[in-house]
């Protein structure tokens, strides 16, 4: 009773937030919503039993893809007021489009049926005396764990795209670079020279540097498209 | 092991579903919301797979969901990634500006 209760509740939060993400002005409390929502559906995965994979959703989508959000969200200097001006001409459309997914998903409910024989067909059958992460390591590391391993891939294939897409050279900025300072001789470097007693340093023309410093060229505008924000 | 009826489950995630397809429809300009709705629409799919998990007392479903999350994390780092690169070189994330390779 006590959780059934406590399904409604989460439910109900959770429709609510997800309402409240894709319909809310400001984009950063659409953030901060779909926080919520992915907090109250961990609470109705704890419900239906499944501890471990609420933790993870905590950790993984509030913890990293929430704020990866929450990042861009904050980042990006966008005028949030104009992107708001279509909402009116593509309510219609979304809505019609919604219901009628809504009528077909609800024909779909109302006709289904587990097949009597769906529990013979168990591939891994919860066991009673083992929590349901000791019995997910069991599953996952052996029998799943090709599937496993292709996971780890596509977070790493992943992470290297993220990083190669926004990397960026740029123009002007000074880095170190240290193949050109370890090839560096004494002969470029160091000069001696004698000086005569009484003699000026600005007569005899040693005063160093003789060639001026390059003037650091102003950032490059343009590499055919405007850059924006780059200033 | 479900506490309410596995149809009360099904709502929840065809609802979220709705909602999901409602945003992406509802935000044509900004990318970054349509985003959150691919994450809503893979959180419904990931409440269903849970259901029946626990209706079924099998484990695949909560495997399959481990895996599901880990493509959704995948992709909102690289969307994210590239409307980084599309608002720096574009200076919007507006979907209808998105038309340099129209030709």
């Amino acid at each position: 009773m006590i959780a059934a209760l406590v399904f409604y509740l989460f439910a109900a939060v959770l429709l609510f937030s997800a309402a409240m993400v894709v319909s809310a002005r400001n984009p950063v409390h659409s953030v901060l919503f779909l926080i919520l929502a992915f907090f109250n559906a961990a609470g109705l995965f704890l419900l239906a039993g499944a501890e471990f994979l609420a933790m993870i959703l905590v950790i993984v989508y509030v913890g990293a893809v929430a704020v990866l959000f929450l990042f861009v969200v904050m980042m990006l200097d966008i005028n949030f007021t104009e992107l708001r001006s279509g909402f009116q001409r593509y309510l219609p459309v979304g809505l019609t489009i919604g219901v009628v997914l809504l009528a077909e998903l609800a024909t779909v409910l109302g006709g289904w049926k587990i097949a009597p024989e769906a529990s013979t067909l168990r591939f891994a059958p919860t066991a009673a005396d083992l929590h349901n992460t000791a019995q997910l390591g069991n599953l996952i590391y052996t029998h799943y764990i090709f599937l496993f391993e292709t996971a780890s891939l596509v977070l790493l294939v992943a992470m290297i795209g993220a990083i190669v897409l926004t990397l960026r050279d740029r123009q002007g900025s000074r880095r170190q670079d240290i193949r050109v300072q370890t090839a560096r001789s004494v002969r470029e470097t160091l000069e001696l020279v004698d000086v005569p007693a009484g003699v000026g340093v600005a007569k005899i023309g040693i005063r160093r540097p003789l060639v001026q410093e390059p003037v650091l060229a102003a950032p490059a505008h343009d590499h055919g498209h405007a850059h924006h924000g780059e200033h | 092991m479900l506490p309410v009826g596995i149809t009360h489950y099904l709502v929840v995630g065809a609802l979220l579903l709705v909602l999901g397809v409602f945003g992406i429809f509802l935000n044509r300009k900004n990318v970054i919301i349509m985003l959150m709705s691919i994450e809503l629409i893979l959180l419904a799919a990931n409440i269903n797979l849970v259901a029946f998990s626990a209706l079924l007392h099998d484990l695949v479903g909560q495997v399959f969901v481990m895996f599901t999350l880990t493509v959704a994390a995948a992709e909102a780092a690289i969307g994210l990634a590239i409307v980084v690169i599309y608002f720096r070189n574009r200076g919007s994330v507006q979907v209808e500006d998105v038309n340099l390779m129209k030709g």
